[in-house]
């Protein structure tokens, strides 16, 4: 069975940063698998401009972002890439890989996860009524139209205020569709500011916030749906239905990390970011098996997950070569508002990095950062769960520190 | 007039107001939300992204993007010259593909590479 120093499951942004990550750092043998026939992940289907605004200094769209950073490992020697397979199964640090040519396998000395994430289907909503055509997860419709050219529907709705949901209302409206509206539970929306600007209001799209759909209808494709309102509690209110015609529904209702190769591995999991449990070196419960980009939590930013990417192919690079780091680690531990924290432990010794998000939206706040022999407050003008928050802090604050570190929002 | 700033996913809440014959622009993180406060009031503009066909062993649809932001209200009329459109592989990442599209002064540009 063939060895490589470094295995990288998933070439997306983030896979595609590992392997630069690995190489950068002294490894000369890196395998990157990936399923699709081509690299870059989600990045090939989302053609809308928006990407590396921090990278590489101007707005590129998603396949452009993705072709200027692999750029960066075209031809290297050291990474090697395969096309059109899928790991199925990791198992002592060996990946099972299915193929054209059948199962292939195998062995790193670290693995990379870097699988991204998978859309939240219908029955995870349940959504209600007749069992019709016409009904798709919004990254399927762009999919099929983005890459194939077929438009899914003439008369559209819109469920949930993800921003793959509002790009989409944009793009089917601009190739002849007519988006009738888009609904969102919450009060708030969930798609960047931006994107509820140029995707809805050029269009005259309305939203509705603190709404639902209550069922679907229609023999075999889809002809209306019902349109409920809900209170603060998030309940629907009876009286409030109203029945809207149309021939698709499109759903943008969340992302959930895809990481069925190493639950059932038994690594330990994080049950609000839905994905593995990591220190600051992006190293899962499981020695030698690290998790980056969507598949770890779910990213707004294609720069931070590159970011994120690059890091841990560092980490799986000084893993490999022996340069891990050592001494005990601190547990993150947060409430009021954080939602969750990235890393969920870490070493003291050095700077570290820390992604999170809040769970509603705070206008005028800080982040209480504690515990003993620290105690930080970073304020903020405003912040809201769909946009990811990051915070740094020095050696030198976390020298004093013992024991576990507190993180929740204040408001005075 | 309050705006979002639509130049980067960062999405600053700006204020403009019309100060004499000056615009004043405030809550911007960066110089480009001046410039986009500044011209959404006067001459709004917009970035169009879409796909056009391609003949190729690999793909069907090329992903292609104005080089200049177009004025909004004639980015569906883009839309409607670019509808037959077709170009053969190799393409490569900035390949202008229709110079000058109606006149307005933004090329439609490749914005990825097909070899074959
Ligand atoms: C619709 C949408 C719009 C976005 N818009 C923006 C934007 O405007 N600006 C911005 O900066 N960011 C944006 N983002 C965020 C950012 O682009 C993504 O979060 C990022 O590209 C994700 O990268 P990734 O590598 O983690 O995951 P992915 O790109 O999903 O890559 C995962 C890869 O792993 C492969 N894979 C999965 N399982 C296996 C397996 N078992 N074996 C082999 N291969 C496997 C997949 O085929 C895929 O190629 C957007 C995201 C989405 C979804
Ligand atoms: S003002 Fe600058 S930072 Fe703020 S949204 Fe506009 S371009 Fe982005």
């Amino acid at each position: 069975m063939e060895n490589y120093q470094l295995i990288v499951i998933g070439g997306g942004s983030a896979g595609i940063a590992a392997a630069l990550g690995a190489y950068e750092n002294g490894l000369t043998r890196i395998l990157v698998i990936e399923r699709d026939s081509e690299y870059g992940g989600i990045l090939q289907q989302c053609i809308h401009n928006g990407f590396g605004l921090h990278t590489f200094k101007e707005e590129l769209s998603g396949p452009a972002y993705a072709e200027k950073y692999y750029s960066l490992i075209k031809d290297n020697e050291c990474i090697q890439f395969i096309y059109n397979a899928a790991v199925t199964k990791i198992d002592d640090m060996t990946v099972t890989v299915q193929t054209e040519e059948g199962l292939l396998h195998y062995h790193g000395d670290a693995i990379v996860l870097s699988t991204g994430c998978r859309e939240r289907p219908a029955g995870a909503i349940g959504l209600r009524g007749d069992r019709c055509e016409g009904v798709y997860t919004a990254g399927t419709a762009q999919t099929y139209l983005n890459r194939q050219g077929y438009l899914v529907g003439k008369r559209v709705f819109i469920l949930g205020s993800g921003d793959i949901g509002l790009i989409m209302a944009r793009r089917m409206t601009l190739e002849g569709a007519k988006v009738i509206g888009v609904a969102e539970l919450q009060p708030y929306s969930n798609g960047l500011a931006r994107n509820i600007k140029q995707c809805l209001e050029d269009f005259d799209i309305p939203l509705y916030l603190s709404h639902t759909v209550e069922s679907v209808h229609g023999k075999s494709r889809l002809e209306s749906i019902t349109l409920i309102a809900v209170d603060d509690k998030l309940k629907k209110i009876p009286g409030s239905e109203q029945e809207i015609e149309c021939d698709c529904l499109l759903l943008s209702v969340g992302l959930i990390p895809e990481n069925t190769l190493i639950e059932d591995l038994g690594v330990k999991m994080d049950r609000r970011t839905r994905g593995a449990i990591v220190d600051d070196t992006y190293m899962t419960s499981f020695p030698g098996i690290f998790a980056c980009g969507n598949t770890l939590h779910v990213h707004d930013l294609v720069d931070y997950v590159s970011q994120e990417g690059r890091k841990a192919g560092k980490a799986a690079a000084d893993y490999v070569l022996h340069r891990t780091k050592e001494g005990e680690k601190v547990e993150n531990i947060v409430s009021n508002g954080v939602s969750y924290m990235i890393p969920q432990s870490f070493h003291k010794g050095s700077d570290c990095e820390f992604m999170f998000r809040v769970n509603k939206v705070f206008k005028e706040c800080a982040i209480h950062v504690y515990g003993e022999g620290l105690d930080k407050k970073f304020k903020k003008p405003g912040i809201v769960p769909s946009e990811m928050q990051k915070v740094t802090l020095k050696k030198q604050d976390l020298e004093g520190l013992k024991g576990e570190l507190n993180w929740e929002v204040v408001t005075e | 007039m309050n705006l979002i700033c639509i130049s980067c996913p960062r999405g600053c809440h700006l204020t403009v107001e019309k100060v004499g014959n000056e615009v004043k622009v405030t809550g911007n993180s960066c110089p480009r939300g001046v410039v986009y406060a500044t011209n959404e009031l006067i001459d709004p503009k917009r970035t169009l992204t879409t796909t056009v066909k391609i003949d190729s062993k690999k793909a069907v649809r090329l992903p292609v993007i104005s080089s200049a932001p177009l004025p909004k209200d004639r980015v569906m009329d883009v839309m409607k010259e670019l509808k037959g459109f077709e170009v053969k592989a190799p393409v490569r990442l900035g390949d202008v593909l229709v110079k000058d599209v109606l006149g307005l002064g933004s090329d439609i540009v490749a914005s990825k590479t097909i070899e074959e």
